[in-house]
C-alpha cells in the first residue's frame, strides 16, 4: 500500500510536469503566435496600437488613446484620473456620491465657464474608467466648439461642421448620439488650418 | 433600448449554450471506441501511462491537486525571474515576493485578482507563458472537475482521468473558442504586437508613452474561461482591451457562455436534462434580476453632481463612452454572476446601491458561476435543498437515486460555510486593523465596501475589485492569496467527496414518494435555499456597506 502511494505520487508528478510543459508551449507560445500572425497580415495598423502620425510621419498618439489638451485651440478629452498616462491607465475609483468627485466637477465647471444656461455635459464632468477614453459625446464637442473656434479664428459653423462629421462616423447604434474622437478632430482642425494658411505664406 | 441590450447580451449566450453544451459533452465524455486515434497516441507520449488509468474520486483529486501544484510552482518561477527572461521589450523588473504569491494563487485558482497593473509590472513573457497559460489550465481544471462530479452522480465509481479531461477541455473546447474570439477581437481593433511601448509626441508637444502588447490572445481566454485578468490595469475599460461597441458586445457575451453550457453538460452526463433545465432556469432568473436591478440603479446620474450646472445623464464616472450608457451595469452583473471578474467600468465608481449587485453575485457564487465550478457550488445548495425537503416530509433525502445521509450533509455544510467564513472573518479583521483601514480610498461606508468587496471577490474566485483600495501591500497580498486558495480547493474537494460517497451506495429506486428534482416546485426550493442561506448570511455586511453608503449620501 505504502509503495503504491509513493509510486502514484511519482507518476502524478511526472504526468503533471509533462502536461504542464506541453500546455505552456501550446497556450503561451503557439496560440499567441497564431493570433499574432493573423493580426500582422489582416490588421497591421490596429494590431500595433492604431497609431496616428503627422505629415512628417512622426507618431503623435493613438486613435484609441486620449491625450492631454490644455490649449484653448484644442478640444479637450474627458477628465483623466491618471493625467492621460497611457503607460499606467486607471480610473478615479471615487464614489460618484463623494465630495472629491463634486470638487473636481466644480473646478471643471469653472474652467469651462459653464452655468445653468449653458450646463456642462456630464461626460466632461466625470472621469473615464481607463483615464484614456478617446471619445467625447457630440454634446460635449458642440459645447466646446465656440471656444475652439474663437481661439483658432475660425467660424463657429465650420468647427461645428467638422464636429458633426466626426460624430456621424461614430454612432452608437441605439442611442443615435454620435461620439467624437478628440485627437482625430484636433488633428483635422490643425491640418485644415495649415492648408488654408499655407498659400498665404 | 437598454432593456433590448440586456436581452441581447444575455439572450444570445443562452441560445448558444445549448449546442455548446452538447459539444462539451462530446468533448468530455466521448462515445466509447471513439477514434481519438492520433490524439490518444500524442497524449500517451506527452503524459505517460498515467493517462490510461480510470480514477476513483480520490485518485482524480490527487491528480488535480498535483497538477495545480505544478501550475503554481511553474508560475512562481516564471514571475520571479521575469527580468531575466525574454520577451521583455519594456524591461519590466523583478516583482515583490508577496505579490508573486498573490498573483500565482490568483491565476491558479481562476480568480485573477490583480494587485498589479499589467502594463506597469508584467513582461510579455509573463503575460503569455505564465498568465495566459494559467487562464487556460485553470479553466480546464474547473471543467474537468464538473465532468467528474457529473459522472459520479451518474452512478460511476470510476470517474474518468483528470489529465485526459484537462487536455480534452483545452484542445477541443477552450482553444478553438479562444482562437475564434481572439480573431474577432483582432478584427475589431484589439492590438496584438510584440513591440514595446510606443512613444508619441502629442499635438501639444508633450511625450506620451503608450503601452501595448499581445493583448488579443489573452483577452479571448480571459473572458471565455471566466478568468477576468486583463492585460492592462483597468481591464476591459482600457481602449486597447476593448476598443469599440462591437468588441464590448463580443467580450460581454463570451463571459457566461461556457458557464451556461456547463449546466447542459451536467444534464447530459447525468442523463437528467430536465433537472439541468430547472437549475438553468433558476440561475437565469437570478442573473436577469441582477442585471435589471443594476441597469435601473445605474441609470441615475452621479449624486455628486446634484445642484451643479451639469447636463445630467446616467452615472458616467468610471465609464467609457464607446460602450453606450447601459452596458456597464449589464457587464457588472454578468461578470460577478459568473465569477469572471473582468470589468468594463470601475466598480468602485458605481452608484452606492448598484455596488450591492456585484457583491450579491459573488456572495451567492452560483449564478452560472465559474466554468465548471459554478455548477459544483450549486450542487452543494441542491444537496442542502434536497435535505431540507426530506426533513420536512420525514423521509431520507435522495438525489440522483442515491441516499443523502449524515456523512454527505456534514461535508455539504462545511462546504457551504467556508465561503461566508472567509469573507466575513477577513473583512472583520481588515476593517478593524490598519491592514485594511489604512488602505481604503473612499471614506466611511464606501471604504468599508472596498474591503468587503476585496474579500468577497477573493473567496468567490471572481477577481474584480473596488480598485480604489490600495491592495498592493504585504498583508493584502498574503491574506487574499490564502483566501483564494481555500475558496477554490475546498469547494471542489468536498463536493467530489460527497458525490464519490454517493456513487458508492446502492441505488434506490425512484418511486412516487421520491422528491422530483425536475419540476418547477424544485426550482422554488433551490431558489429558496440559495436566497435564504446564501443571502441572509451576508445581510449584516450588506447593510453596513452599500446600504449605509447609499443612505448617508442620498439623505442630505
Amino acid at each position: 500500500m505504502q509503495t503504491t502511494i509513493i509510486e502514484d505520487a511519482g507518476a502524478n508528478l511526472a504526468a503533471s510536469l509533462r502536461i504542464a510543459i506541453a500546455t505552456i508551449l501550446l497556450c503561451g507560445g503557439l496560440y499567441p503566435l497564431f493570433i499574432f500572425s493573423f493580426a500582422r497580415i489582416a490588421t497591421p495598423e490596429t494590431a500595433s496600437g492604431s497609431l496616428l502620425r503627422n505629415q512628417a510621419g512622426k507618431v503623435v498618439g493613438s486613435r484609441l488613446i486620449a491625450q492631454s489638451f490644455t490649449r484653448p485651440l484644442y478640444f479637450r478629452a474627458r477628465p483623466s484620473a491618471v493625467k492621460y498616462d497611457a503607460a499606467a491607465a486607471g480610473g478615479s475609483n471615487l464614489s460618484p456620491a463623494g465630495p472629491e468627485v463634486r470638487k473636481r466637477a466644480v473646478q471643471t465647471i469653472a474652467e469651462f465657464g459653464a452655468d445653468s444656461r449653458r450646463p456642462l455635459p456630464a461626460d466632461l464632468a466625470a472621469a473615464s474608467g481607463s483615464g484614456l477614453d478617446p471619445f467625447i459625446t457630440l454634446r460635449a464637442a458642440l459645447f466646446q466648439a465656440p471656444g475652439v473656434a474663437l481661439a483658432r479664428g475660425m467660424a463657429v459653423s465650420d468647427v461645428e461642421a467638422s464636429v458633426r462629421r466626426h460624430a456621424a462616423g461614430q454612432k452608437i447604434f441605439w442611442s443615435g448620439e454620435g461620439l467624437v474622437n478628440v485627437l482625430a478632430l484636433n488633428m483635422e482642425l490643425d491640418a485644415a488650418q495649415k492648408n488654408s494658411i499655407a498659400p498665404r505664406q | 433600448m437598454s432593456i433590448l441590450m440586456l436581452l441581447l447580451l444575455i439572450g444570445l449566450p443562452v441560445v448558444l449554450s445549448w449546442p455548446l453544451g452538447r459539444f462539451m459533452t462530446a468533448v468530455m465524455n466521448p462515445p466509447e471506441h471513439a477514434a481519438d486515434g492520433r490524439l490518444a497516441m500524442l497524449l500517451r507520449k506527452t503524459g505517460g501511462k498515467m493517462l490510461d488509468r480510470e480514477q476513483g474520486w480520490q485518485g482524480y483529486l490527487v491528480s488535480m491537486l498535483s497538477f495545480n501544484a505544478i501550475m503554481f510552482t511553474a508560475v512562481v518561477l516564471m514571475l520571479a525571474f521575469q527580468q531575466s527572461l525574454p520577451l521583455n521589450p519594456d524591461s519590466r523588473g523583478a516583482l515583490e515576493a508577496s505579490l508573486i504569491f498573490n498573483t500565482a494563487s490568483s491565476f491558479v485558482t481562476n480568480t485573477n485578482l490583480q494587485h498589479y497593473s499589467g502594463e506597469v509590472a508584467m513582461s510579455y513573457f509573463s503575460q503569455l507563458f505564465a498568465l495566459t497559460w494559467l487562464q487556460f489550465v485553470s479553466a480546464a481544471t474547473g471543467i474537468a472537475c464538473l465532468a467528474a462530479l457529473a459522472r459520479a452522480l451518474a452512478g460511476k465509481t470510476l470517474i474518468g482521468n483528470f489529465y485526459r479531461d484537462l487536455v480534452r477541455a483545452i484542445l477541443f473546447l477552450l482553444m478553438p473558442l479562444s482562437v475564434v474570439v481572439a480573431l474577432l477581437l483582432v478584427v475589431g481593433g484589439v492590438p496584438m504586437t510584440f513591440e514595446g511601448a510606443a512613444v508619441a509626441r502629442t499635438l501639444e508637444g508633450a511625450t506620451q508613452t503608450i503601452a501595448r502588447g499581445p493583448v488579443a490572445a489573452m483577452e479571448a481566454i480571459k473572458q471565455l474561461g471566466t478568468n477576468g485578468g486583463g492585460f492592462f490595469g483597468p481591464n476591459s475599460t482600457h481602449p486597447f482591451e476593448n476598443p469599440s461597441f462591437l468588441t464590448n458586445a463580443i467580450e460581454c457575451m463570451s463571459i457566461p457562455l461556457i458557464a451556461m453550457a456547463s449546466v447542459w453538460m451536467f444534464g447530459r452526463i447525468t442523463g437528467r436534462m430536465r433537472h439541468a433545465a430547472v437549475i438553468f432556469a433558476v440561475m437565469l432568473l437570478m442573473l436577469l434580476l441582477k442585471a435589471g436591478i443594476a441597469l435601473s440603479l445605474e441609470s441615475a446620474p452621479a449624486m455628486a453632481f446634484s445642484g451643479l450646472p451639469i447636463d445630467a445623464m446616467s452615472n458616467l464616472e468610471g465609464k467609457e463612452l464607446r460602450f453606450g450608457p447601459a452596458t456597464g451595469a449589464i457587464w457588472a452583473a454578468v461578470t460577478t454572476a459568473t465569477s469572471n471578474g473582468s470589468v468594463n467600468c470601475m466598480h468602485d465608481s458605481l452608484n452606492p446601491l448598484t455596488g450591492l449587485v456585484p457583491l450579491a453575485g459573488m456572495w451567492l457564487n452560483v449564478i452560472f458561476g465559474g466554468v465548471g465550478v459554478g455548477f459544483i457550488n450549486m450542487f452543494i445548495f441542491i444537496i442542502v435543498g434536497v435535505f431540507i425537503c426530506g426533513m420536512m416530509v420525514g423521509r431520507t433525502p435522495e438525489y440522483c437515486a442515491r441516499k443523502v445521509e449524515t456523512h454527505e450533509m456534514k461535508l455539504a455544510l462545511l462546504a457551504l460555510l467556508v465561503h461566508p467564513l472567509l469573507i466575513l472573518v477577513g473583512t472583520a479583521v481588515f476593517a478593524s486593523t490598519s491592514w485594511g483601514a489604512g488602505t481604503v480610498l473612499n471614506k466611511g461606508a464606501h471604504g468599508f465596501t472596498e474591503i468587503l468587496y476585496e474579500f468577497s471577490s477573493a473567496a468567490a474566485n471572481n477577481g474584480s475589485g473596488f480598485e480604489g483600495l490600495g491592495d498592493g501591500t504585504v498583508p493584502w497580498n498574503v491574506a487574499t492569496g490564502l483566501v483564494m486558495l481555500l475558496g477554490r480547493y475546498i469547494p471542489i474537494v468536498l463536493p467530489l467527496a460527497i458525490a464519490g460517497s454517493m456513487a458508492a451506495k446502492k441505488p434506490v429506486p425512484e418511486t412516487s414518494g421520491t422528491l422530483r428534482i425536475d419540476t418547477p416546485l424544485f426550482a422554488v426550493v433551490i431558489l429558496g435555499s440559495v436566497l435564504l442561506i446564501g443571502a441572509l448570511l451576508f445581510m449584516p455586511v450588506a447593510v453596513l456597506g452599500p446600504v449605509a453608503d447609499y443612505l448617508s449620501t442620498s439623505l442630505q
